[in-house]
């Protein structure tokens, strides 16, 4: 009698797209962020070329970071506002569509942010950041983050507080997966030894899974009354 | 479209009880409605209306008690419980930056309903309500009212067997009001079962076939309305809900 699991998850991807396709609310803000944060940035950090190699990769993250919790927000407050989740939740399909289909779009707005920065900080920092296996550390990054984040989110967009809430109870989560990812593209940018940068990504890999498996079970109950 | 399990009533709650923390908000109620019947669940704030409708919709879990929608029982068959209930709410639960139809669409899908009955259901809806031609327009476009009517549209997508109402004249005008009493009147006579919470009594004693009254958490008041005009359930509604307040 439910509605198939994909079937569902897809429509919910696909209505996020197509809402914010029309409102552009969220690339747009999350995007200017962004683009403000390296600009800074790269106006701030006078550096040479080795401290650079250095420091750009902890600049990549905090923009993402902080862009995606403007992105995480809005995306769930949308669905509280308006009372649609509670449209959702009155319909046969597994609770847990609800965060599949909300954690894709909310990692394909994410990563559509973090795709547009690489080329841009790669001009202002002049280190390359397009690389294959930047790529994938910022994937696998940038994943795991909306994961934990679709989540926590879910909890706090029911609080009054819900955009200062967020990011105090997500950091302290997502602290070992951040310093995963800070630590996997350091070591790719700054050409270390194979092993140096293969650790990190298997454990933001590790990380990865843990956090799916975890908001999987508990969404549910986040959900519930 | 939506089938049941049995052949008992189509709701049955018995001795249900809804705390919240060490508050009670719903205390051993038992009701049971059967199908056609549209029942206008009256109450001052607090007395629990609002509580039971997310009850029924299964968005809240019983403290203690049954809930049994067409034979499922809540919360343990809730998802076949779910394919059988529409909700309106005060609220309109639509997307405001897709259309009417991108609407219909979308929450189609959801209820797992074929592309080609669905295209049409939708046609056939947004005409009854009132909106085909506004199909391709934004919902952010639309008045309250207009809102609304397409969240009862919503409602009916999937032929649930009981519609509830959590206040749907909420922030309504005379004109918006006067649409939303025909189409709950069609809606009826097309046999539908409809529980509907209002604080408006005009509205229960004129469209409603049986009136509840909750007052803190238990029913003071269950009958059919048979002629009952406004004012006599006014004075009902004010005995019922101060005798409640005398015994407290």
């Amino acid at each position: 009698m439910k509605t198939p699991f994909f079937k569902a998850v897809l429509s919910i991807v696909r209505k996020d797209l197509r809402t914010e396709l029309r409102s552009r609310e969220l690339i747009s803000s999350m995007g200017l962020f962004a683009l403000l944060s390296i600009l800074v940035f790269s106006f701030a950090l006078e550096l040479d070329r080795i401290a650079r190699q250095e420091a750009i990769s902890g600049v990549l993250w905090v923009t993402v970071v902080f862009a995606s919790f403007l992105g995480l927000n809005r995306s769930l407050a949308m669905e509280r506002d308006q009372g649609n989740l509670d449209a959702m939740l009155i319909a046969p399909i597994a609770r847990t569509t609800i965060f599949f289909g909300k954690l894709v779009g909310n990692f394909l707005f994410t990563i559509t942010v973090g795709l547009l920065l690489l080329p841009i900080m790669t001009v202002l920092f002049n280190v390359s950041l397009v690389q294959p296996l930047v790529l994938a550390v910022l994937f696998m990054g940038t994943f795991g983050f909306t994961t934990v984040g679709t989540l926590l989110a879910t909890m706090t967009v029911q609080t009054r507080a819900r955009e200062n809430l967020l990011p105090i109870v997500m950091m302290p989560l997502a602290l070992p997966l951040l310093l995963a990812a800070v630590k996997a593209s350091t070591n790719l940018l700054t050409d270390s030894a194979t092993e140096d940068w293969v650790a990190w990504v298997q454990i933001l890999a590790m990380v990865d899974v843990v956090y799916l498996v975890m908001c999987y079970l508990l969404f549910e109950y986040v959900i519930e009354e | 479209m939506t089938e049941t399990s049995t052949t008992r009533a189509l709701v049955e709650i018995r001795s249900l009880v809804k705390a919240f923390g060490v508050l009670p908000v719903l205390r051993q109620l038992d009701l049971t409605i059967e199908k056609g019947e549209f029942v206008a669940l009256l109450g001052p704030n607090g007395s629990g209306k609002s509580t039971l409708i997310r009850l029924l919709s299964g968005l809240s879990k019983p403290t203690a008690g049954t809930i049994h929608i067409g034979g499922w029982e809540l919360p343990q068959e809730a998802a076949a419980v779910r394919a059988q209930i529409g909700l309106v709410s005060h609220r309109p639960l639509l997307y405001e930056n897709l259309s009417a139809r991108e609407n219909l669409i979308f929450f189609s899908r959801l209820y797992n309903l074929p592309r080609d009955a669905a295209n049409t259901r939708i046609d056939d809806l947004l005409e009854r309500v009132g909106l085909g031609r506004r199909a391709g327009d934004m919902v952010r476009t639309f008045s309250r009212g207009m809102q609304q009517r397409l969240s009862i549209a919503r409602a009916l997508l999937h032929g649930p067997a009981v519609l509830l109402f959590d206040e749907p004249y909420t922030g309504l005008d005379q004109d918006a009001a006067a649409i939303l009493d025909d189409l709950l009147t069609d809606t009826h006579a097309a046999g539908q079962t409809i529980i509907m919470v209002t604080h408006q009594l005009n509205q229960a004693a004129k469209l409603a076939s049986r009136v509840v009254i909750l007052s803190r958490g238990k029913i003071g008041y269950d009958a059919p309305t048979n002629g009952l005009d406004a004012l006599e359930l006014a004075s009902i509604y004010t005995q019922t809900t101060s005798m409640a307040s005398a015994k407290q």
